[in-house]
């Protein structure tokens, strides 16, 4: 694709592909209380990720991997342990560490553009012109330059998460959250999603940590897989995919993974929570 | 076009059955004038300039009662919206004072401050203010809570998530807010004009009082009718453009 070289304005050096984020994180736990009694979302998990590798956290739901992911965010606060990037605690929410929701969280009042923009105005540093180019940049990465100027409602599920995708990585985050963000797509938008995810990865070079229960689609995108077991949410396993890339999510080599991978999740869910897919 | 035209016809009818009743003479003229006299009591009044003069004051009283309730009952909506004692205290007299018809305050403005332009503002402002803050209110609580969040993650702050994100989402409930406390504020200031003389100016009620008191009914039907088109008026040229640009931003139901 094409990188930062093909701007030459000043926007160029905001396009910079920048080191991603390391990622330590150290004992953390967490307990939700509800009227039901207290769930231990998170018991004890520790979990060390490179700087650009792409990690995938799979579990049955209710395994605490959304809540892993919204605590690296800084949108919740552990009980105890420590989450550190690049050997700073993480305090608060903040741009270096991007989220991309489920559901689409684009904001209606905004047209594709606006969205995109969002986050480039609230980077200081940058003229109006800049925040343009950028924003371009990065519609045309996710192929969507036709549509800048719709509005959110008339866009299909699909290019709703490839606009959030933009938006997600225009303020040029070192590390992306992803909580299962194709999961409410159909199959053939989400094959497609795969491949322009892992194009988009390699050439922006992110820190990815991407949340799902799907074990196929954790064994297409990620270096390494995760499995978590819920109620108390534990890590119990991890599985290095040393498959070549791009991978294609219909791969015969895959699919011994993904097996793999499947037979470890069921293992350590409970047997009614054992349908993982 | 042919809407157009459809309406300009149905309209035609109306005035046509008007004429028609007229003429069939069932009531007394006195009671029922012709269209033809209620267009010449218009035009006198158009050209000695009443009209306009009446038309001038009371919109005057009810653009600037209209937005002190709006510069008011936005920030008291949302300062409802973000504390619970906030809630609990001011939100809940918005909502016992807002199931008030807002013609009960003429009494007590009238009381407090005399037959003065600042009891008719006072009454407008009354109509206004509850409907945007309890509108403001839902708008608000009715956020998504992702949109927050997705906004705390790319970096927004507090003062900035409200004007930015909150503000703008809550925008649809704040408008139809907005829109009700215009009906309300209109519907009390006509009330209020009616009952009450106010001598530093007479507005289009007071128009219809008179008309009544003469036995005009020419100058009642005429003074309503303008009454009638100021509201179309406003609704046509401000609510409906506002509601259409939400209803193509969002997506909502659009005819």
């Amino acid at each position: 694709m094409h990188l930062a070289g093909r701007h030459h304005s000043s926007a160029a050096e905001e396009l910079e592909v920048i080191t991603p984020s390391k990622l330590a994180i150290d004992n953390v736990s967490k307990t939700f209380k509800g009227a039901s009694g207290s769930v231990v979302a998170l018991d004890d998990v520790s979990l060390n990720v490179a700087e650009g590798e792409f990690v995938c956290l799979v579990g049955a739901s209710g395994c605490g991997k959304s809540t892993l992911l919204n605590i690296i965010a800084g949108l919740e606060k552990p009980d105890s342990g420590t989450v550190c990037t690049d050997g700073k605690p993480v305090t608060g929410p903040g741009r270096e560490r991007l989220v991309m929701f489920q559901e689409p969280a684009l904001f209606p009042w905004l047209n594709v553009f606006g969205n995109v923009l969002f986050g480039l105005k609230l980077k200081p540093n940058l003229t109006n012109k800049d925040r343009h180019d950028v924003a371009k940049y990065y519609l045309e990465l996710v192929g969507l330059s036709r549509f800048e100027r719709a509005n959110i409602h008339e866009l299909s599920g699909g290019m709703k998460q490839r606009v959030s995708l933009a938006r997600a990585l225009a303020p040029n985050p070192r590390m992306l959250l992803m909580d299962e963000p194709f999961a409410a797509l159909d199959a053939l938008t989400r094959e497609q999603l795969y491949g322009d995810l892992q194009r988009i990865w390699k050439a922006r070079n992110k820190t990815i940590i991407f949340v799902t229960h799907n074990v196929r689609e954790a064994a297409c995108l990620g270096d390494r897989v995760i499995v978590f077991s819920p109620r108390p949410g534990r890590i119990r396993e991890e599985f290095a995919v040393d498959l070549p890339r791009p991978r294609d999510i219909n791969s015969v080599d895959l699919a011994v993974h993904a097996t793999e991978i499947t037979k470890a999740l069921k293992n350590h869910s409970q047997p009614e929570l054992a349908v993982a897919e | 076009m042919k809407r157009f035209l459809l309406a300009a016809l149905f309209f035609a009818v109306l005035l046509l059955i008007w004429e028609a009743l007229f003429r069939a003479k069932i009531w007394s003229p006195v009671l029922v004038p012709s269209p033809r006299q209620v267009v010449v009591y218009l035009e006198s009044a158009a050209v000695d300039g009443t009209l306009l003069k009446a038309t001038i004051v009371t919109m005057r009283r009810l653009l600037i009662g209209y937005i002190i309730g709006l510069i008011a009952g936005l920030p008291l909506g949302l300062m409802t919206a973000r504390w619970k004692v906030w809630q609990d205290t001011v939100g809940t007299l918005a909502l016992g004072l807002q199931t008030l018809p807002s013609v009960c305050w003429v009494p007590l403005a009238l009381l407090w401050f005399g037959q003065t332009e600042a009891a008719m503002l006072f009454v407008v402002v009354m109509g206004t203010l509850w409907s945007v803050v309890i509108a403001t209110e839902t708008g608000v609580r009715h956020v998504p809570p992702i949109y927050r969040r997705a906004a705390l993650t790319m970096g927004s702050k507090s003062l900035h998530i409200w004007f930015k994100v909150i503000l703008p989402a809550a925008l649809p409930f704040i408008v139809s807010g907005m829109k009700q406390g215009w009906a309300f504020a209109w519907r009390s200031l006509m009330a209020a004009e009616i009952f009450v003389t106010i001598l530093t100016g007479f507005g289009l009620g007071q128009l219809l009082h008179y008309g009544r008191e003469l036995i005009a009914m020419e100058q009642v039907i005429g003074i309503m009718i303008v009454i009638i088109v100021i509201g179309l008026l406003a609704d046509k040229i401000f609510f409906s453009p506002i509601e259409k640009f939400l209803h193509r931003r969002w997506g909502t139901s659009q005819a």
